[in-house]
Formats: C-alpha cells, structure tokens, sequence
C-alpha cells in the first residue's frame, strides 16, 4: 500500500479522521487515512445537520459541490404529552448566511473524503486498525488484520468507541450514564409530499426536536430532520436508563412514529434504512486524556459532542483541525513527545470545543437530577395549559386554573415546584455566569 | 413493525464466524440480561430452556451499546473484519 515514510496516520475517515488529514495533507505532510469501512461513511450514522460556517472552514464554499440535502431554515420543537401536544418554530431569515444543511452520511462523508485524497490524502478503506504499535511507551504506527505501518504521529479519530484509545489508557470505559443510544429510520417519501407537510420553499428544510411523549421518564430526546426525498427520524436515549425499561429502543421508535403529532408527518412513507449509533454524552467531565508519546484524540474518540445542541460533526472537524495543526508543528520540530504534542490541548482549551462543553458542564449536572421534572412533568404540564387555554365549554376559566395550580401543587408539593423553579433558575445562571 | 421488517433493507456482508462473544456460565448468573434490552437490533436473546445467550451476530449494527450496558464486561466486543458487517447508505 504505502512505500516512502508517513509522516501522520490518521485513524477513522469519519468528520474528525478527514479534516484532519486534509489540514495535513495541505501543508505538504504526508498522510494515511485508515478505514474499516468499504468507504468513508459506510458504517456511520448521524441525525442530522452539519454546521456551514465551520465545515466551509475545512471545505469553502462545499454546499455549490457537495451531496448536501436541504439547507435548514426552521427549526421547531415539539413537546410531546400523550395524545396532544404543543410546538414552537423559530424561522431563520432567509437571506442571511447558510446556517446548516442536512446530509446523508453515507454520501457526505464519501464526498470529503474523495476531496481529501484529491488534495494528496493516502487512504485505505477496508483496513481495520487492530492495536497500536508502541516502541518504549510511544505510540509509533498501527497494525492491521495483515500488517503493521509505522508513522511518526498516529491521531485517533475512530469515533465513539475509541476501542484503541482506551487501549493505551488514554480514555476509560464509558460509563453507561456518559453515553446514549440513538436509533433512526430514513423514510422515503416524494419531495412534493415533504415540501407540502413542512410548508417548505425550494430545497429548504426543517429540523425538528422531540421531547416527552413515549420518550417520557427518561433521559430522551427525539429528532426529524427533511431530506431532501426523505425524512430521518430517530431518538437518543441514556444507556443507563434504556437498561432499565422494559422497552427496546425500536418499540420505543414505534410508539414515537405513532404519535399523532408526528405519524401525519411520515405517513405513507417508504422505510429504506433502520440504523443506530452511539452518541457520546458525558460533555466536559468526560474529556479524556487528548494525547501521549506520539498519538492525540480528536472527534467522538475524545468525546466531543455538545448533545443539547446536537453539535458533534462540527466539534470533529474543528478538533481534528488543530490536532493536525500541532502535528504539523511537530513534524517541522521533528519533536513527537507528549510534551511538544501537549500543544494540542492548549488549542482545545482556547476553542469553542472546549468552551461550550466547559458552559453547559454545571447546568447538564443539575438537568440530570432533575430529569424527570425537565422532560417529562413540565413539557406534559405546558400541554395542559394549552388544553385549557384554547378550550372553550361550560366551566368558568378562573375554576379551571385554579384547578390547573392545584394539581400542580398537589402533584410535587410547594416546596417541590419552588425546587424545580430554583432548578431552572440555576441552569440558566450557569450557562451565562 | 417489528424488528426483522425494519432489519430487511438493510445490506449486510456476513462473515461465517462471529464478531461477538461471551462466557455463558456468567450470562447464566447476570440478573439483568441488559444486552438483550439495549440492543438495537435484537441480537441477543436468553433462551430460558437451554440456558444459553443466543446470539445472532449477523444482525448486528455495530453500534457498541451492549459492550457498555453489559454490567459484567462478559461480551468480547470487537469489530467486524474489514468489509465484513452492515453497510449504510444513508447513515
Ligand atoms: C443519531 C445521531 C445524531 C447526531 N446528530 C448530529 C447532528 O445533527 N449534528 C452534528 O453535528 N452531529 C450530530 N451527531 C454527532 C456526530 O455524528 C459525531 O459527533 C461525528 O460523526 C463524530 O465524528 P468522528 O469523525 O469523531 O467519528 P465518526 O464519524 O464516528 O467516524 C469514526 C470513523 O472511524 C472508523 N473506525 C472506527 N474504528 C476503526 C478502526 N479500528 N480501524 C479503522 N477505522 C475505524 C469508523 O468506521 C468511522 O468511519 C449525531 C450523532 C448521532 C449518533
Ligand atoms: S448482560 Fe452480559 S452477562 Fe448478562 S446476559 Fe448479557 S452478555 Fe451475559
Ligand atoms: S453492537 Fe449494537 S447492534 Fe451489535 S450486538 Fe451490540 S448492541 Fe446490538
């Protein structure tokens, strides 16, 4: 495969593995990108949308070439209760910058990393990287299923499993409460139905968030998103609490697509992919160990996911950007130690990866004590408040929310609702403070 | 729908050995059988009468949910071969 000496093996051909080595391959390095897959983006899975601006830092201008599926300019939330439900828009100006597209991994990734071994990227699909090969601590090449391949730096960018960072003790075994599970289904439908049912102009699209419902006593949340001939819906869910219920996570889907809020939306529709993945979640506390002797992290490998915002392809790129960076320092000092590759770290640290992680670190920690008020009493009680806002009979308004608060009152207790309150209270403190 | 019409249109390239394995005698004792919730594809399932953890590999998303929820780190997790298991095309 390879003759003359790689300067970086990059492992993984996913959002962080490419940007990595196209960043490389464009300062003149010589570079190997490794995948197990037939090719890049066969074996993964997202929502979901990439993030223009950022990704146009790795490829300008990519939405005049690339496979992009609609460029997002709505985006709503639903809040599910049993059989109703209410839902809030909010509608980008069409005019201004593109914000994000919907893609189709299997095609996206494919696309980029067909760009990077136009730019001199060496790839290797179909190769699985088994361990890695380290000389006196230091990380000093890979071994496949048939051979082994030396490299001055290695940089894992294998995803959420990171099998081989944990193999060199630079990450621990996820915590089941770190990571959650998502399952979707691609459903097929002509792009005159979806442009109808989601009142959309052109090749615009929307992207939905879905909370409650059948996704109710659980740290869950669900996800729509328009393609362009078809519509991903899935969910997220805790490995923690799936482990508890006595549901599987497609039953689950099932009572999701069922709902009458959601069914109208995919009704009729072609079922042409059922998939899952999993979606590191643990945020800041969960940051691992980013280098050692001659390898370095990047993407879902260090658990770079923002999953209030769905923002992980984003966070790939950008990390697998200055991973690439600090190697190229290090190539031209011919220094690979830890100490030279601590660099990295430092660019992570004055980024938006780490910034944004370190924002939500305290407010995630009190959402999660108090899940069960967050995605399932209040969306379920705001559905309720609309019911008697918009229902016209007999009773006296005033009986009704009375009724309404003392239900409330009732169902958690004064000291309860002051509780929850004061929960919110301090989520939004720690976001801004 | 239920989980093999959602498995249909998926393509799979099987590989005539396993990717997954475990230690039944310890299945035996686990009291949780969480890898038979967490599974996506409902790969794992215990057979009451044999006492053994079934397992059909084939199905398998590749996903890495049951290495995690298994509290006894009883499954021997591993990818499958180059080119062998699932192929998306939309992903
Ligand atoms: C359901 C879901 C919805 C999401 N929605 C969004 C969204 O809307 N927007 C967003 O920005 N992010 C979203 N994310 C997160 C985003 O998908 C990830 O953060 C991103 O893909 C991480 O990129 P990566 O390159 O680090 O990992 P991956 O994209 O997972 O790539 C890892 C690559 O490494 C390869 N690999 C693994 N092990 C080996 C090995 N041993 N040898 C060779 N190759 C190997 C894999 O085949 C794969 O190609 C979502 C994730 C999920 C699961
Ligand atoms: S959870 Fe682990 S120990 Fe329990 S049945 Fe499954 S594989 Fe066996
Ligand atoms: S990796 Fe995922 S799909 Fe495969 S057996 Fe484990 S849980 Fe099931």
């Amino acid at each position: 495969m390879v003759n003359s000496k790689i300067d970086v093996i990059v492992v993984g051909g996913g959002c962080a593995g490419i940007s990595a080595s196209i960043v490389l391959a464009r300062a003149g390095k010589k570079v190997l990108l490794v995948e197990r897959g037939d090719f890049s983006g066969s074996k993964n899975v997202f929502g979901g949308t990439i993030y223009a601006r950022q990704t146009a830092e790795i490829f300008p201008k990519f939405w005049e070439t690339a496979p992009v599926e609609r460029e997002i300019k709505e985006h709503k939330f639903f809040l599910l209760s049993e059989n109703n439900s209410f839902e809030a828009s909010y509608k980008e100006d069409k005019e201004t910058e593109h914000n994000c597209y919907t893609v189709n991994r299997a095609k996206w990734d494919r696309w980029a990393c067909e760009k990077a071994q136009k730019e001199g990227v060496l790839f290797a699909p179909k190769t699985l990287v088994k361990a890695l090969v380290k000389q006196n601590n230091k990380v000093i090449g890979i071994e496949t299923e048939y051979e082994k391949y030396y490299a001055d730096i290695v940089i894992l960018a294998d995803g959420v499993n990171s099998l081989l960072a944990k193999s060199i003790g630079l990450r621990e075994e996820i915590k089941p409460s770190d990571v959650a599970l998502s399952v979707k289904e691609v459903i097929k439908l002509p792009r005159n139905v979806i442009e109808e049912r989601f009142h959309l102009e052109n090749s615009f699209g929307t992207a939905c968030r879905i909370i409650s419902g059948p996704l109710k006593n659980m740290f869950a949340m669900g996800f729509m998103y328009t393609n362009l001939d078809s519509i991903s819906i899935g969910f997220g869910v805790s490995v923690k609490d799936l482990k508890n219920r006595d549901k599987k996570p497609y039953e689950i889907l099932e009572e999701l697509k069922a709902h009458p809020t959601i069914a109208p939306y995919i009704k009729g529709g072609e079922l042409v992919e059922y998939n899952a993945h999993l979606i590191p979640e643990g945020g800041f506390k969960a940051i691992p160990k980013l280098y050692s002797d001659g390898v370095m992290i990047v993407g879902d490998a260090a658990m770079f996911v923002n999953s209030l915002h769905f923002e992980g392809t984003n966070l790939a790129m950008l990390s697998g950007k200055l991973a690439a960076e600090t190697a190229i320092g290090a190539i031209d000092k011919k220094d690979f130690s830890a100490l030279c590759l601590s660099e990295y770290e430092r660019k992570i640290k004055s980024s938006i990866v780490y910034k944004d992680l370190k924002t939500y670190s305290k407010p995630m920690k009190i959402a999660e004590k108090n899940l069960e008020f967050l995605l399932t009493y209040a969306p379920y009680k705001i559905c309720k408040f609309f019911e008697i806002f918009t229902t016209a009979d007999n009773r006296p308004k005033r009986n009704k929310y009375r009724k309404f608060i003392k239900d409330a009152i009732r169902e958690r207790g004064v000291f309860g609702l002051i509780k929850a309150m004061w929960c919110l209270f301090r989520m939004g403190i720690g976001i801004i403070k | 729908m239920n989980i093999d019409d959602k498995l249909a249109p998926l393509r799979y390239n099987t590989d005539s050995e396993s990717h997954l394995s475990v230690d039944n005698d310890v299945c035996m004792r686990c009291k949780t059988k969480s890898c038979t919730k967490v599974c996506p594809a409902n790969v794992y399932e215990w057979c009451e009468d044999d006492g053994i953890l079934r397992i059909r590999y084939e199905n398998c998303l590749e996903c890495g949910a049951c290495r995690i929820a298994c509290e006894k780190k009883n499954i021997a997790w591993r990818y499958p071969k180059a080119s062998y298991g699932v192929k998306f095309k939309n992903g």
